[in-house]
């Protein structure tokens, strides 16, 4: 018995470490997000850099130097910090007025560049960094070993919550950061330039992030992959917090700091009869953890609703039906792209077939994003479950591809039920978040579920048979299927369901008024935008023969939000252009550098800058002033 | 015949008393006024009819049906129309399409996925913009519209459900003098053709007094008055209540 005591104090010990950085990250995305009231997608790119720089300045300064090791932790986060504000001045500066979502798309683009620009400074290969000095050992509890470094870290956390609380609660710099927290309008008028304030709330948060990745850097290798796993980290720790809470933001690090900690201390479980293996399921815990925070508590354990920006947000302007010309053109570009691929180019009919998949993907979010105001950050859930639903039906269940196809719809829309049901309960960056948890959870079963799904090896030997086999009458059948989805979801828009779903986002008191039920029909367009985003997971897998977890993964997800954006949210036929040009250009800078990330964020920065409404919106204004 | 009668209405924030032992009813045709000082109950005792906060105790009966603690949507489908203090239209769509989408979700054709919803119920949307004098605005934006006529707008949408009773918190605040007079007067010859009843608050005595067939007073939760305009204004505990104790100017002597 004392066994297992001791191996659950030495995991508590472990998460209270752990708790420490993700505290750290967690409170930087925190501030940045109280006063400037956007989400930083970057935060864990600046954390991974942080970790990078102190590789190097360590290196530099001396690695076995308490001066060197120290100094270089401390320069590192310095210099995060100082990145951070130069990103504010030189980026986010120039579309605060642009919606909301724009200003996140130019933080993933940021995300695209630091993962490049660390890929070209530091190369691919895992750092392991030095041991702190004079920290080496470890301590000896219950027999159990402890390294000497976690009890700093423990230490670490509280310390920076003091020391945050006192600036934040003692200092004039302070008092104007939680005034602008609390209603930044009412601060602007009372004469604080807030430029000033947002640039230091930029560096501070920065700092704190690069800080925390600075301080891993004896306990973790830096690597690529820590951007998006630390940002998904922060995001369930702010939101489960609450947003601009610095309290809840230390609460919520340590309760998933240590529900992961008795996770891997409880191991394998027998329960009802069957292992439960509860290593596997650190993933899921902390998303779970969030996901009932949402649903009993949804400003997070100690936040508060957010005030509402007032004027930030400009109308959309009416969605008129199409007009004469518009299905036949559209059936005149349609007849185009089926007649594309017949000149035997076989990297065309990939291409287009890809465009085709992504283009259904877009328009269903965008459905759920543009009439519905409903912003998933999760998308990719769906569009990856429609994929495995197909796959297995088609492997498992020996189905043709044709009958497994019909499985993908109805996995993503049973999926978007699940989960939409806890969504509309919720809204803006909350429901955002919501959706993100969902997406990460489904990944993590999918990655972790070895025996059904393939685990990270994913699913191999996706090639139908019979006609299909012809991969021109594949994408054939694609383009037709994609087409289909497109013109259904089109006129759903236009339909009384769409206009109720506009009458729900505008002013859901007006709407229940007259009414609407404002979350049932929020309920249904998710599960109409799960399904037809399965579709296309299910079309996608046929396509490529092989899928593995990466199909529902973050990176995807933003994909999406990325093409919906560029494409403009406010337009119907945008999605379908942002898809067509993400997919190509994406696919044509990954041909030929192996930085197209970096460049194709450079791509969404510049058109985010030039055209805050998305190339639609920048379409429709030119036709508008002709 | 009376439309709407509340009965015995409380409610408590906390350990404040907002609504005590509030009974009062409406009869088809007639515009009832709610007046009182800040923090009186009007908002409250609203919010308690049109199902944004359901009592403590008591009963609302609309037609004889107790319609206390229904969500505002199902009070809506009861013929409840309401507007708001401050302007709720839907921003984005256009003046008719405003009244439309109210006028499909009465009819149960929102949950329509397929056929356009541009053409259902056109003309019927156009005659109420019509009833309001907004016929010709119809296809503007609702984003773009002056404050009267968003008010308009609001008030055709709120008749789209043919209601038998229309609450309106504050319809005229922020309005002009001219605009005042003008929506009151549509909304009460409304009434009075369609026999509906109307409840509405208002901080403007000028408004109430013109308009109302009864006022209702409400003070501290409490109903202190009730009756015409002019048993009303000689009430001396309204007076009171309005003017103060009345010393401050000598009324003693």
């Amino acid at each position: 018995m004392s066994e297992i005591f001791a191996d659950i104090l030495i995991q508590f010990l472990n998460g209270l470490a752990g708790a420490s950085s993700l505290f750290l990250v967690a409170a930087g995305l925190s501030l940045i997000f109280g006063v400037t009231r956007i989400v930083n997608f970057a935060h864990g790119a600046l954390f991974m850099l942080g970790l990078y720089l102190a590789w190097s300045l360590i290196d530099l300064f001396g690695r076995s130097t308490l001066l060197g090791f120290w100094g270089g932790v401390l320069a590192a986060a310095l210099c995060v910090g100082a990145i951070g504000a130069a990103i504010e001045v030189f980026v986010l500066r120039r579309i605060y007025k642009a919606p909301e979502l724009f200003q996140l798309l130019a933080t993933f683009a940021l995300v695209l560049i630091i993962k490049d620009a660390v890929l070209y400074f530091w190369g691919a290969e895992e750092l392991l960094g030095p041991r702190a000095p004079g920290l080496r050992g470890a301590v000896e509890i219950f027999g159990r070993r402890l390294p000497e470094y976690d009890l700093l870290l423990i230490v670490a956390g509280p310390l920076v919550l003091c020391l945050l609380w006192l600036l934040l609660h003692r200092t004039r710099y302070g008092m104007f950061v939680r005034a602008a927290t609390q209603d930044r309008e009412m601060l602007a008028a009372l004469g604080t330039n807030e430029r000033h304030l947002f640039t230091s709330v930029f560096f501070l948060g920065a700092f704190l992030a690069g800080l925390g990745g600075a301080l891993q850097i004896p306990r973790e290798p830096a690597q690529l992959s820590l951007d998006l796993a630390v940002i998904s980290d922060a995001f369930v720790v702010v939101v489960v917090g609450g947003m601009g809470s610095i309290g809840g933001a230390f609460l919520a690090a340590l309760l998933i700091a240590q529900a992961k900690a008795l996770c891997i201390a409880l191991g394998d479980v027998a329960m009802f009869g069957t292992i439960v293996s509860f290593s596997k399921l650190t993933l899921v815990v902390e998303f779970a953890i969030m996901a009932a925070v949402l649903v009993l508590r949804p400003w997070g354990l100690l936040g508060k609703p957010l005030a509402l920006a007032r004027g930030g947000s400009a109308h959309a302007s009416p969605l008129d039906p199409p007009g004469q010309l518009f299905w036949p053109t559209s059936l005149f570009v349609l007849m185009l792209l089926a007649f594309a691929p017949l000149g035997g180019d076989r990297y065309l009919l990939v291409l287009m077939g890809d465009i085709a998949v992504f283009a259904l993907f877009a328009v269903a979010l965008h459905f759920l994003m543009g009439p519905g105001g409903l912003v998933s950050f999760g998308h990719a859930a769906y569009f990856g479950l429609g994929s495995y639903a197909a796959a297995l039906a088609f492997l498992r269940l020996d189905l043709p591809a044709e009958a497994a196809l019909l499985a993908a719809p109805l996995a993503g829309g049973l999926a978007a039920l699940l989960f939409g049901w806890f969504c509309v309960r919720l809204s803006g960056v909350y429901l955002a978040m919501l959706t993100l948890a969902f997406a990460q959870i489904a990944w993590s079963v999918v990655f972790q579920w070895n025996d059904a799904t393939g685990g990270s090896n994913g699913l191999i030997g996706l090639w139908p048979a019979g006609w299909l086999k012809d991969r021109t009458l594949y994408f054939w059948a694609t383009l037709a299927l994609c087409a289909a989805g497109i013109f259904f979801l089109w006129r759903t828009v236009h339909a009384p369901f769409g206009l109720a779903l506009r009458a729900a986002r505008d002013q859901p008191m007006r709407a229940e008024a007259v009414g609407i039920d404002t979350r049932r029909v929020q309920w249904l367009a998710f599960a109409l935008s799960g399904a037809f985003a399965g579709l296309a997971g299910g079309l996608f897998a046929f396509a490529k023969g092989s899928i593995s977890p990466d199909t529902l993964g973050v990176a995807r997800s933003v994909d999406g939000l990325a093409m919906v954006l560029l494409g403009g949210v406010h337009t119907l036929t945008g999605p379908v252009l942002g898809a067509a040009v993400f997919t190509w250009l994406q696919d044509e800078i990954a041909r030929n550098t192996q930085y197209w990330r970096a460049i194709l964020g450079l791509a969404i920065l510049a058109l985010v800058l030039a055209f805050p409404y998305g190339l639609g919106g920048a379409l429709k204004r030119l036709r508008g002033a002709s | 015949m009376t439309l709407l009668v509340a009965n015995g209405l409380r409610k408590a924030f906390g350990g404040v008393e907002a609504v005590i032992d509030v009974g009062f009813a409406v009869a088809p045709g007639e515009v009832v006024a709610l007046i009182g000082p800040n923090g009186a109950g009007k908002s409250t005792c609203f919010n308690m009819l049109n199902g944004q906060l359901a009592p403590d105790r008591g009963t609302i009966e609309l037609g004889g049906k107790n319609i206390a603690g229904l969500p505002p949507r199902a009070i809506a489908r009861l013929g409840v129309g309401r507007t708001f203090q401050i302007t709720a239209t839907f921003a984005s769509m256009r003046v008719r399409e405003n009244v439309q989408a109210a006028l499909q979700s009465f009819a149960d054709k929102s949950y329509g996925l397929w056929r356009a919803a541009d053409t259902l119920c056109r003309e019927e949307a156009q005659a109420l913009l019509a009833r309001v004098g907004m016929a010709d605005q119809a296809e503007r934006q609702c984003g773009t519209l002056a404050y009267g006529d968003l008010k308009r707008v609001e008030l055709a949408v709120a008749l789209a459900g043919k209601p038998r009773l229309l609450l309106m918190d504050e319809p005229t605040a922020g309005m002009a003098p001219a605009e005042r007079l003008a929506l009151m007067s549509l909304t009460a010859s409304l009434a009075r053709r369609d026999k509906i009843g109307v409840l509405f608050t208002e901080h403007d005595m000028d408004t109430v007094f013109a308009h109302a067939d009864r006022i209702l007073v409400l003070d501290r939760g409490r109903l202190i008055a009730e009756g015409s305009p002019a048993a009303v204004r000689n009430d001396p505990t309204v007076r009171r209540v309005y003017l103060g104790a009345g010393t401050m100017y000598g009324e003693a002597t």
